[in-house]
C-alpha cells in the first residue's frame, strides 16, 4: 500500500520534509492510525504530530477527521488549522 | 462564473473592479474586502510569508464562489489571494462581488472572507522586526465568524 504524503507549515518544518511516498502496512486504515504509524517513525514526526489538535487533515484535497478512510494511492496533507486571509 | 486566482503577483484593486463591472452586465452594486499585512503593536513585523496546498486552493475558493454566487444571485465575483513573503503595508487577498442591490454584494463578501479565514489551506508566518519568524496561530474568533454563516450553507 503506498500513499503520497504532504506537509504544510510548521509540520512541514518540524518533519523536515514537503513531500513523501510511504508504504504503510496493510493495518493502517484511518488517517488516525496513518498518524500513529508516522510517529513510531521517531525524530520529527514525533514532534510533529505530538498534539494532534493542533493538525488537521486532507485525503484526497478534502478535508478529513480522523476516521476517514485512507487507501493505496491517496494524496493525504498534514498541516495546521488555516490562518489564510 | 467567478474568477479565482491564487499566486505570488500582487494585484490593482481599481483594474480588478473595473473588470468586474465590465464582466457583471447590470450590476448596481460592487462591493470589495482588500486585506492588507499589518504592522501590528506588541511585536511589530516586518513582512509576511504565506504558503498554501496548490492542488487543494483554487479548487476550494472556487466551488466555495460558485456557492457564493448563487446564494446571492451575483452578476459576478473576483478573488484574488496572494503567496509567498508579502512586507508589511502590502495586499493580500481581494474579494469582489458585484450584484444588483448592495446587500447582497455586502454580505456575499463577508461571507466570502470570512470562509477564507478557515476554509481555504493557506498559513501566514510572521516576520517581527527583532526576534525568529513565527506561523501564526489559528484565532477562535475566525471560526466563529465563519459559523455564522454555515446555518444554511455547507461551509
Amino acid at each position: 500500500m503506498a500513499m503520497q504524503i504532504l506537509y504544510f507549515a510548521w509540520l512541514r518544518e518540524r518533519i523536515g520534509l514537503a513531500e513523501e511516498r510511504v508504504e504503510p502496512p496493510s493495518s493502517v486504515r484511518t488517517v488516525a492510525d496513518l498518524v500513529r504509524w508516522l510517529r513510531s517513525r521517531g525524530g520529527g514526526y514525533v514532534e510533529a504530530l505530538a498534539d494532534t489538535a493542533r493538525v488537521r487533515c486532507a485525503v484526497n484535497q478534502e478535508f478529513a477527521t480522523p476516521e476517514a478512510s485512507v487507501a493505496d494511492g491517496d494524496e493525504i496533507a498534514f498541516f495546521p488549522p488555516i490562518t489564510g486571509g | 462564473m467567478a474568477f479565482v486566482r491564487v499566486g505570488p503577483e500582487d494585484f490593482d484593486p481599481g483594474a480588478e473592479m473595473e473588470r468586474l463591472q465590465a464582466e457583471a452586465g447590470d450590476a448596481g452594486a460592487i462591493a470589495s474586502f482588500l486585506g492588507i499585512v499589518r504592522r501590528g503593536q506588541e511585536q511589530p513585523i516586518e513582512a509576511m510569508t504565506l504558503e498554501h496546498y496548490p492542488a487543494m486552493t483554487e479548487r476550494a475558493i472556487a466551488r466555495t464562489a460558485a456557492e457564493a454566487e448563487s446564494r446571492w444571485a451575483l452578476g459576478g465575483c473576483r478573488i484574488i489571494h496572494r503567496i509567498g513573503r508579502i512586507p508589511v503595508g502590502g495586499r493580500i487577498v481581494l474579494v469582489l462581488t458585484a450584484s444588483r442591490h448592495r446587500q447582497s454584494a455586502l454580505d456575499a463578501t463577508a461571507f466570502l472572507i470570512d470562509w477564507l479565514k478557515v476554509g481555504a489551506p493557506f498559513w501566514k508566518k510572521e516576520h517581527p522586526i527583532a526576534g525568529s519568524a513565527h506561523w501564526v496561530e489559528a484565532r477562535a474568533a475566525d471560526d466563529a465568524a465563519a459559523r455564522r454563516w454555515s446555518s444554511s450553507s455547507e461551509t
